[in-house]
């Protein structure tokens, strides 16, 4: 599959997932330059993490004004895949295309560390490699994650099934209570840590799926989510066949 | 009684201020042409009782102590309002 | 002294410059014959601005005065290495075609006096250190040094210091791996930040800040010109006045996302052929950049300050010369080139301006407002800068510090052991590593919080091990001791992850060179690395020195900083420094011999700082260090794990807390040896059925060793001769992973 990673101006992500998608996985891969106008024929565009712009002002708020942006918007209501990953995530948020806000991590601090997921979607083109449920590590690196919207437009989220991941313990368990602040450390509401639009085309998460995507790490639970949305993940263990 | 105050904090002068350069670039880039320079700061309401007192003086410390590191920011206080309680 | 002709820099008028004299030259830091001998190479006074590029260019800082005649001592080369000390950082080859840049740098006083910005640019500019060398940065490590948590104002700083680095390098996207932090009331006055990086480049991909070709433009990009961190020595010799606040030195505010892009765009422009050399305005900025480079390729330059982004208008051209705004960097392009580089930067939505170019005279012209400010042979500047061999004297209480101290038997083993992991010190500094992004890039294979951080090298089976180490206590107490042992643990930290030390990189942080006993301490402690790095092969290939680390006549413990890097064949199925597999045998390598000189023991449970410190035996750690690598590359070894501060106890308890799992051991020592600190000591777990293989190994290469145990059970049970302790890992671990939290109330 043919797939872009945008690089804005403070992408510090970009090459990262540009090794997985291409070394990894074998897919063809070009950058996409924040000012350019077109995604040149890709199936799959990625919006990386890092901190465009600096994060200045709110974290993603300038790279949606990037001439790249409307030809991504283009491309998802073409139906085509659109994957945000940390500052990604941000940005669209920012610009719209998933809904929510990012708040400053409840610990007002930047937190890398790895943190379990629990699948709630298998039926995704970003998810078809995992099972239902599936108990994922994966690490995070941000300080902007603590993810909030209206208890109705949560509601209508959790109606809708747009909750991709949400953030557990490691034995799957809920990650509430005196559990939240070990689990859910950017305090997200109802440990929300990814979600799509309604088409589920377009997905947004706070970890990070490209830094564990090979063994030599000791993780690769995050190689599925790049390999089913290349429509590499036959296999539902995670594993690529 | 109480009085209702603002306190704002912006980078000095003199001092670069980097989020408002990258945002005075964004507006740039959408266009917006008459845009010379942006500086980012930082606002604050702060409601405290007046008990006679002097609120400047006290908000004074306020901002020197904890709002502003007045070694790289400003900062300026306004009077916004009484209200009896 | 007699005007030459050429020679008739004549001052600023439009400034309203002070009178140069020798007062003003002593208020700028310049001793009176540095003072004479300026005068001497001008043949008249110096101008102002002369007078303050001279002061900056002969700082300490710059010219390494007071350090240079010890440094020379250092071994520098080695077959692997591509360029030592003298660059903006040294290069050693990796292999593959592959070269790896690094350096460390102090950015002590400044995160003294603003902790955020100060620890934030210090990593800003050792990063801009290795991406001028051609480099792409790929990770970070960083050593702290922080005072007892109650001294005023050490939580702010320690705060500070932390959020500083780590929004700093989170937001550049490079990975902070390591680093080591540590506590004690020598630094409640002047904590130290040593900021490491580390950069990767191909053979044929390094860039050396060195200007040639007369006629050859000069470039300004990245930020505009402040007021940043000018000179403070001068502001003393002005009167103060309305205008003068204003005036005051400004700290240095860092832009991680300027230096994102400034990164990127250099590499770029470094990869089009078409720039002749790059350097980033550092420490004395333009100054210093302008000058350092044109020194090494024996050229000269004329700059038209005129042509210099500001950032505010009426900057004189004393302070563009001596400017530390950040993220800015000087560039020679090939003529009829620049405009690739113009387009480059522009790119990335940088501003860039041709500010000069590149004479043949070897001389420094510097215009502002059409008048010539500075006009000065450059070499001569750099060949007769001072350099000094200062009176030493060995600390009048060496003698009583060195007694052998009282060592008391613990009452309890586990309360004992409990009550060390309980301390800031010894206990786990994820609370700082957590803020740091140690994952990003992706090549992080150990993270923060083992012996060594390793780094993959992608697209080939080897790697990378990184290690920053000193103990500070055992360098108070016998500097060449503590210089020795800096290497020596730095290597056996390597060899724990199967690397090969390749080189090293030093952060020599002291007090007042100008008091006999801290240059003693100086002197001995260079004796002491040098003597390390000659008998474990190791070169030093980049360093910076850090003196006047004192506050009222109190000076820091020495604390020369040791930074090391450590090439490995294939980081598939590492060893990791804790136990991982239930049933493994626990060998000792290394053999106790009861020192508590400047122990944590000593020092963190009973006050005293007290004693020789342990001894280095070189060529023991030699050996040992072959052993391990050897082990490790075999892989016969689930674990292996050095014995350091806190010795044994504490080493065993570190090994349990990683996967959660017990031992049980049987020593056959006195209880209290337990936390003695002897040097080339570790600890390794192996299978069962390797273990005879290991012992005889060890025993060919001349290594004690003694299988005291195996790992399994969810307790810490330990026997010796008359004690005994058995306690829960999970207790242990609770106090040991909120020790500092608890102690910083967060």
């Amino acid at each position: 599959m043919k797939c872009g990673v945008v690089v804005f101006p403070g992408s510090n992500c970009d090459h990262d997932v540009y090794h997985v998608l291409k070394h990894t996985l074998g897919q063809e891969v070009l950058f996409l330059w924040h000012g350019d106008t077109s995604v040149q024929g890709c199936e799959l565009v990625v919006l990386p993490g890092g901190f465009s712009y600096g994060d200045y002002l709110r974290a993603g708020a300038m790279a949606v004004h990037s001439p790249i942006m409307a030809a991504v918007r283009e491309l998802a209501d073409n139906g085509g895949r659109v994957l945000g990953i940390c500052n990604g995530f941000q940005i669209l948020l920012e610009a719209g295309m998933l809904s929510g806000a990012m708040r400053r991590n409840q610990s007002l601090r930047f937190e890398c560390r790895d943190l379990f997921l629990k699948v709630e979607r298998h039926d995704l083109p970003f998810t078809s490699g995992y099972r239902s449920g599936q108990v994922l590590r994966m690490p995070i690196a941000h300080a902007e994650g603590c993810y909030i919207d209206t208890g109705g437009a949560l509601d209508e989220l959790e109606r809708n099934r747009r909750v991709v991941f949400r953030y557990v313990d490691p034995e799957g368990g809920e990650a509430s209570g005196e559990n939240a602040t070990k689990w859910n450390v950017n305090g997200s509401a109802r440990a929300i840590a990814g979600v799509c639009n309604d088409a589920g085309n377009v997905l947004g998460m706070m970890p990070h799926p490209e830094r564990c995507a090979d063994q030599l790490f000791g993780n690769d639970d995050g190689l599925a989510v790049l390999a089913s949305a290349v429509g590499m993940a036959a296999d539902p263990k995670g594993a690529v066949a | 009684m109480t009085v209702r105050a603002r306190v704002t904090v912006y980078p000095r002068r003199e001092i670069l201020d980097a989020q408002g350069k990258a945002i005075a670039g964004a507006l740039g880039r959408l266009g917006f042409d008459r845009v010379l320079d942006v500086r980012a700061g930082k606002s604050f309401e702060i409601v405290l009782s007046d008990n006679g007192g002097s609120v400047e003086e006290e908000l004074g410390q306020i901002s020197e102590q904890l709002l502003a590191n007045t070694l790289i920011e400003d900062y300026s206080v306004e009077l916004l309002e009484s209200e009896s309680a | 002294m007699s005007a030459d002709q050429g020679n008739a820099a004549s001052g600023s008028a439009t400034y309203n410059e002070p009178v140069v004299d020798f007062e003003l030259a002593k208020g700028m830091g310049l001793a009176e014959d540095e003072y004479g001998r300026i005068c001497d190479i001008l043949g008249r006074v110096p101008t102002y601005t002369e007078l303050g590029i001279t002061s900056a260019l002969w700082s300490e800082h710059c010219s390494y005065k007071s350090s240079k005649v010890y440094l020379r001592e250092f071994p520098t080369e080695g077959e692997r290495v591509l360029q030592g000390p003298g660059e903006n950082a040294g290069v050693v080859d990796i292999g593959n075609g592959w070269v790896a840049v690094f350096k460390m740098e102090s950015h002590n006083h400044p995160s003294f006096i603003e902790p955020y910005q100060g620890a934030a640019t210090g990593v800003g500019g050792i990063l801009r250190d290795i991406f001028t060398m051609g480099a792409r940065p790929v990770a970070c490590l960083d050593a702290l040094r922080f005072g007892d948590i109650d001294a005023p104002r050490m939580r702010y700083l320690i705060d500070g210091v932390v959020r500083g680095i780590g929004d700093y390098g989170n937001c550049v996207g490079i990975p902070t791996v390591g680093g080591e932090t540590s506590f004690h009331s020598g630094y409640n006055e002047n904590i130290l930040v040593n900021a490491f990086a580390l950069g990767l480049a191909r053979h044929d991909g390094i860039f050396h800040a060195r200007a040639s070709g007369a006629g050859n433009p000069m470039l300004y990009a990245g930020s505009a010109t402040g007021r940043d961190g000018i000179h403070g020595a001068t502001m003393a010799s002005e009167s103060f006045d309305a205008e003068s606040e204003s005036k005051r030195p400004t700290v240095q505010v860092g832009d991680p996302f300027t230096e994102k892009i400034v990164l990127e765009a250099c590499l770029e422009v470094m990869r089009t052929d078409a720039a002749v050399a790059v350097q980033d305005m550092g420490a004395a900025g333009l100054t210093s950049s302008a000058f350092e480079m044109a020194d090494r390729g024996g050229v000269g330059f004329r700059l038209d300050l005129d042509q210099v982004p500001l950032r505010q208008p009426n900057i004189s051209p004393y302070e563009i010369m001596l400017s530390e705004s950040q993220e800015r960097m000087l560039l020679v392009a090939h003529r009829g080139r620049q405009e690739e580089v113009v387009k480059i930067f522009e790119r990335w939505g940088l501003e860039v301006a041709e500010i000069g170019e590149i004479t043949g005279d070897g001389r420094a012209q510097i215009f502002a407002g059409g008048e010539e400010v500075a006009n000065m042979p450059i070499s001569p500047l750099a060949t007769n800068a001072p350099m000094y061999r200062r009176p030493v004297a060995e600390p009048s209480d060496l003698a009583a510090r060195q007694a052998p101290p009282e060592v008391p038997e613990p009452d309890d083993l586990g309360a004992t052991l409990a009550s060390l992991l309980d301390t800031p010190e010894l206990g786990c500094k994820s609370w700082i590593w957590h803020q740091y992004d140690h994952t990003v890039r992706t090549n992080t294979v150990i993270g923060p919080g083992g012996d060594a951080a390793v780094l993959a090298l992608k697209g080939t089976p080897g790697g990378l091990g990184l290690t920053s180490d000193v103990n500070p206590v055992y360098c108070s107490l016998d500097p060449a001791t503590g210089g020795a042992q800096a290497v020596a643990e730095a290597v056996r930290n390597l060899a724990c992850v199967g690397a090969e030390p390749v080189g090293l990189t030093d952060c020599l942080n002291f007090g007042n060179p100008e008091n006999p006993e801290v240059s003693w301490q100086f002197r001995e402690a260079v004796r002491g690395i040098s003597a390390g790095c000659r008998a474990l092969d190791v070169p030093v290939i980049s360093g910076n020195v850090s003196f006047y680390n004192e506050t009222e006549g109190r000076s820091i413990p020495p604390t020369p900083t040791i930074a090391m890097v450590g090439v490995i064949a294939d980081v598939m199925n590492l060893p990791v420094a804790h136990f991982t597999t239930v049933g493994d045998r626990v060998l000792v390598l290394g053999r106790d011999a009861s020192e508590f000189g400047g122990s944590a023991y000593l020092r963190l449970l009973h006050g005293v700082e007290q004693g020789a410190p342990p001894r280095v035996d070189l060529e023991a750690e030699s050996r040992l260090a072959g052993l391990l690598r050897s082990l490790v590359s075999e892989g016969l070894v689930h674990t292996a794990h050095d014995l350091a501060e806190g010795g044994l106890g504490v080493a065993l308890a570190e090994a349990c807390f990683g996967g959660g799992l017990g031992v049980e051991l049987e020593i056959n020592d006195q209880p209290h040896q337990l936390f003695s600190e002897t040097q080339a000591r570790a600890i390794v777990a192996v299978a069962p059925d390797f273990v005879e293989q290991v012992m005889a190994k060890a025993e060919k290469l001349g290594v004690p060793v003694v299988e005291v145990g195996s790992v399994g059970g969810s307790s810490m049970k330990l026997r010796c001769d008359g004690a005994a302790m058995d306690s829960k890992v999970e207790d242990l671990h609770r106090i040991w992973s909120t020790a500092l939290p608890r102690a910083l109330g967060m």
